[in-house]
């Protein structure tokens, strides 16, 4: 059976430095696969390539078997990937509800259904209580949960997560690990970019290591953790606490 | 409210019909920009490019094949959606925002001028006259309050397009870049083609605002059509009255157009040209620092207080 | 004049529409130290420079200050309700009949090797060059310069190493007006002035500076030059009256294909 997406011999250089390099990797159908590794690796170059914001210099991505090489974001969107963004970017003067109908306009070109569509979404990630504020006054937990579902109400067949952990503190981390869970339950691939080691080893079925932009290793989380080159990149670097031990 | 507008000429003197000629005209200019200028946020400083285009096109045809301004007023307004999907494609292809689309936009208008200073067929510096002949069919009327129900219907035009546009995805779609492009392309906003779409709609009904012009005023000249002054007029309306909200260009044209007037009635007379430009430069600072999303939310909230 | 534009666009990002009319009043002001008090304008310039440099910092401190972190559309409306309410005051002040300020150095024309050449305009290119290199010795060798240049680089990397990053804006804004001010001193006994050319002399300005690259001094020099040559070789070419389409052209052109300028940096 094809991946659901295959990223394949990756490359992407700014001004002569690699951020990515001759990267491959797959995402299989309802999978949950984490890419990490050090700061500065390249997995938020992968993001921007994968979802169309950036063109690799070389190298081909497939989505059901199909190259989405060179299509706009919002092409890729309708193709079934949608990514958030690390710093999240909310709508800040519309109410958290029509942030998300931008999401859910995707699948849902009138109004009036696509308004249903997020308010089931907002129900779903926690949200629904604050759907007429307006999302520039929402904490930084509450913020992230809604670039989760601005992303989700586009009815991604692959869910690109850039650190939506990032900064949250422990019971935070614990609901939006839950509501992940739930999410990829559902039958929704997820990719995962996370410094937070302990979810991603509780999330994921799969972990990606890059660093320097290459691939240094791939498998299930613990044998991950065990993998020398693993610990050698991180060592030194400023996450070696929160790396497995 | 609109039944009441329907009745005002009726009533009222000629002088006050003049005014809301005046509101309505400059709410329904302000009302287009909003598409682009308030819904997009894409700012545009040269829409007077779009006026002159069209006033041009319909007084040309007129004068020289005899066709009727009813129906150059559409040629002109789609000559205008022409230079606006130019301007929008070349803005909006090479990524240019915030300062340097106004630059842009700026740069067009000022070409536009130039040309049509230095061009004899259509007058040059001096512009072009229109002979008085009372014809209907010539877009000219002996009774100011046909002009009344003219720029009435003009402005209820624009105003039921953007109301459209409100209840049509596209709206949300260009809130949703306005507040940021980049998010909004990641949820699958094709960010090029709806800004296009706003421009192109946008200067289509602007131009169409030009044969008003034309045939109201009976004059045209290049540095009075095509000229900065004529794009701060049409942008500080909706600014003042509240940026990408159905009623802001109408609110904000109520609140100036009678500062205009009462400034020209009492300032002008005595060598004090420029004193409405002064409040309008004052009232621009005092809305940007103090009232950034225009009058309306604040008028919203007031009313709602009293009837709550 | 574009110089002082490029300084506050370079430091503060703020695009300051009221830089024509800021060198009107220079203009203005030139003209009124000539006619009230007889002080010829290439003395004159020093007081501009420096009232100028006041309304700088008050407009700085005052108004742009508290929008700094505003969109950038909020900042480009706010200047623009400056450049009206500074235009129309030159017009209400000063009428708005052309004038033309004397100097004793007006009509002195002298043979500079093979050319003919008018005096006022060689002291005014001399002092404009002075004032762009003294510009560029106080960014490059004062401490405040340093400041200045640090806080364009990285806003947030100034404060945490403790730059008063409020007082270097206003004193760089202060600057940038009184650059204007003397330039619009250094004009005026060159060419006629009204208060209505304050917008289209802002337009010329981002030409100039848009054309060089925003916030490199040496590009706005160069941008001067650029458009000037493109003005005349369109008043050669086409018309005369036909000189600005060009410069138009060209500024639409660098827009698109290098919107930082020739010698600007990629945002």
């Amino acid at each position: 059976m094809t991946p659901l997406l295959e990223a394949d011999r990756l490359s992407k250089s700014f001004g002569g430095l690699h951020a990515v390099k001759d990267l491959s990797f797959d995402v299989r159908e309802g999978e949950m696969l984490a890419l990490i590794g050090p700061n500065g690796a390249g997995k938020t170059t992968v993001f921007a390539l994968l979802s169309g914001f950036l063109r690799p210099d070389g190298g081909d991505i497939r989505l059901r078997g199909r190259s989405v090489l060179g299509e706009k974001p919002h092409a890729i969107v309708a193709r079934g990937l949608c990514r958030t963004f690390q710093i999240v970017r909310p709508f800040p003067r519309l109410s958290v509800l029509r942030n998300v109908m931008v999401g859910a306009l995707a699948r849902h070109p009138q109004l009036r259904a696509a308004e249903a569509r997020a308010r089931a979404v907002l129900e779903e990630v926690g949200l629904a209580r604050a759907h007429d504020r307006p999302a520039g006054g929402l904490t930084l937990a509450e913020r992230k949960r809604l670039e989760l579902a601005r992303a989700l109400a586009t009815e991604p067949a692959l869910l690109l997560l850039d650190e939506v952990m990032a900064g949250l503190n422990d019971a935070e981390t614990e609901r939006i690990v839950d509501l992940v869970r739930r999410i990829n339950g559902r039958g929704v691939a997820i990719l995962l970019i996370e410094h937070v080691m302990r979810a991603v080893m509780a999330l994921a079925q799969r972990i990606v290591v890059i660093s320097g932009g290459e691939r240094i290793a791939e498998g299930a989380p613990d044998a991950v953790a065990r993998d020398p080159r693993v610990i050698e990149a991180y060592l030194g670097d400023e996450h070696v606490d929160a790396a497995p031990a | 409210m609109l039944a009441a507008l329907l009745v005002l000429p009726a009533v009222a003197s000629s002088y006050i019909v003049t005014v809301f000629i005046f509101i309505f005209f400059y709410a329904y200019l302000g009302q287009a920009w909003n598409i682009v200028g308030g819904y997009a946020g894409q700012l545009s400083a040269g829409h007077a490019a779009f006026v002159g285009l069209g006033a041009y096109t319909a007084v040309v045809l007129s004068m020289w094949a005899g066709v009727s301004p009813w129906l150059g007023m559409f040629v002109g307004a789609a000559l205008s959606a022409g230079l606006g999907a130019v301007i929008g494609f070349l803005g909006f292809r090479f990524g240019l925002r915030g300062f340097y689309f106004v630059l842009l936009t700026v740069a067009f208008a000022e070409i536009c001028r130039i040309v049509a200073l230095n061009v004899d067929a259509v007058g040059g510096a001096l512009g072009l006259y229109i002979t008085f002949t009372g014809n209907p069919w010539q877009f000219q009327f002996q009774d100011n309050r046909v002009y009344y129900y003219v720029a009435l219907a003009l402005l209820v035009l624009a105003t039921g397009v953007v109301a459209l546009l409100e209840r049509h995805r596209t709206g949300l779609y260009l809130a949703a870049i306005r507040e940021d492009e980049v998010a909004s392309e990641a949820l699958g906003v094709d960010a090029f083609r709806e800004k296009m779409l706003a421009m192109v709609v946008s200067s289509f009904l602007t131009g169409l605002g030009g044969t008003f012009y034309a045939y109201y005023l009976f004059s045209l000249q290049p540095n009075a059509v095509f000229g900065i002054p004529l794009s701060v007029e049409i942008i500080i309306r909706p600014i003042v009255g509240g940026a990408g909200t159905l009623p802001g260009p109408i609110l904000g044209a109520f609140i100036l157009s009678p500062l205009q007037e009462f400034s020209r009635l009492y300032f002008s007379g005595g060598g004090w040209h420029g004193a409405h430009l002064i409040a309008y430069g004052v009232l621009l600072v005092v809305v940007v620092l103090f009232l950034p999303q225009g009058a309306y939310p604040y008028v919203r909230r007031v009313f709602g207080r009293a009837r709550a | 004049m574009a110089v002082g534009l490029s300084l506050i666009f370079g430091v503060m990002r703020v695009v300051n529409f009221a830089h024509g009319d800021m060198m009107v009043w220079g203009m203005y002001l030139a003209w009124l130290l000539a006619a009230r008090l007889g002080v010829d304008p290439y003395l004159g310039f020093v007081v501009c420079a420096l009232a100028l440099f006041v309304a700088g910092v008050l407009i700085q401190r005052g108004l742009v200050d508290r929008i700094v972190d505003a969109p950038h559309e909020m900042q480009i409306l706010l200047m623009l309700g400056v450049a009206l309410v500074l235009e129309n005051a030159a017009l209400l002040a000063f009428g708005p009949e052309p004038r033309r300020v004397r100097s004793v150095l007006s009509g002195v024309t002298v043979w500079l090797g093979p050319l003919f050449v008018d005096v006022a305009r060689l002291v005014t290119f001399a002092v404009a060059v002075a004032l762009t290199a003294a510009l560029s010795l106080f960014l490059f060798r004062t401490d405040i310069g340093r400041s200045i240049r640090a806080a364009a680089d990285n806003t947030y990397g100034a404060l945490v190493i403790g730059t008063d990053v409020a007082r270097v804006y206003a004193i760089a804004f202060g600057v940038g007006a009184a650059c204007v001010g003397a330039a619009g001193a250094l004009v005026a006994p060159l060419v006629p002035f009204e208060p209505a050319t304050g917008l289209a002399r802002s337009v010329t300005s981002f030409n100039v500076v848009i054309v060089g690259g925003m916030g490199s001094l040496l590009g706005a020099f160069i941008g001067g030059l650029l458009v000037s040559v493109a003005e005349s070789l369109g008043a050669v070419l086409l018309a005369p009256s036909l000189k600005e389409l060009l410069s138009f052209s060209l500024l639409i052109v660098i827009l698109l294909v290098r919107p930082a300028g020739l010698l600007g940096r990629r945002g």
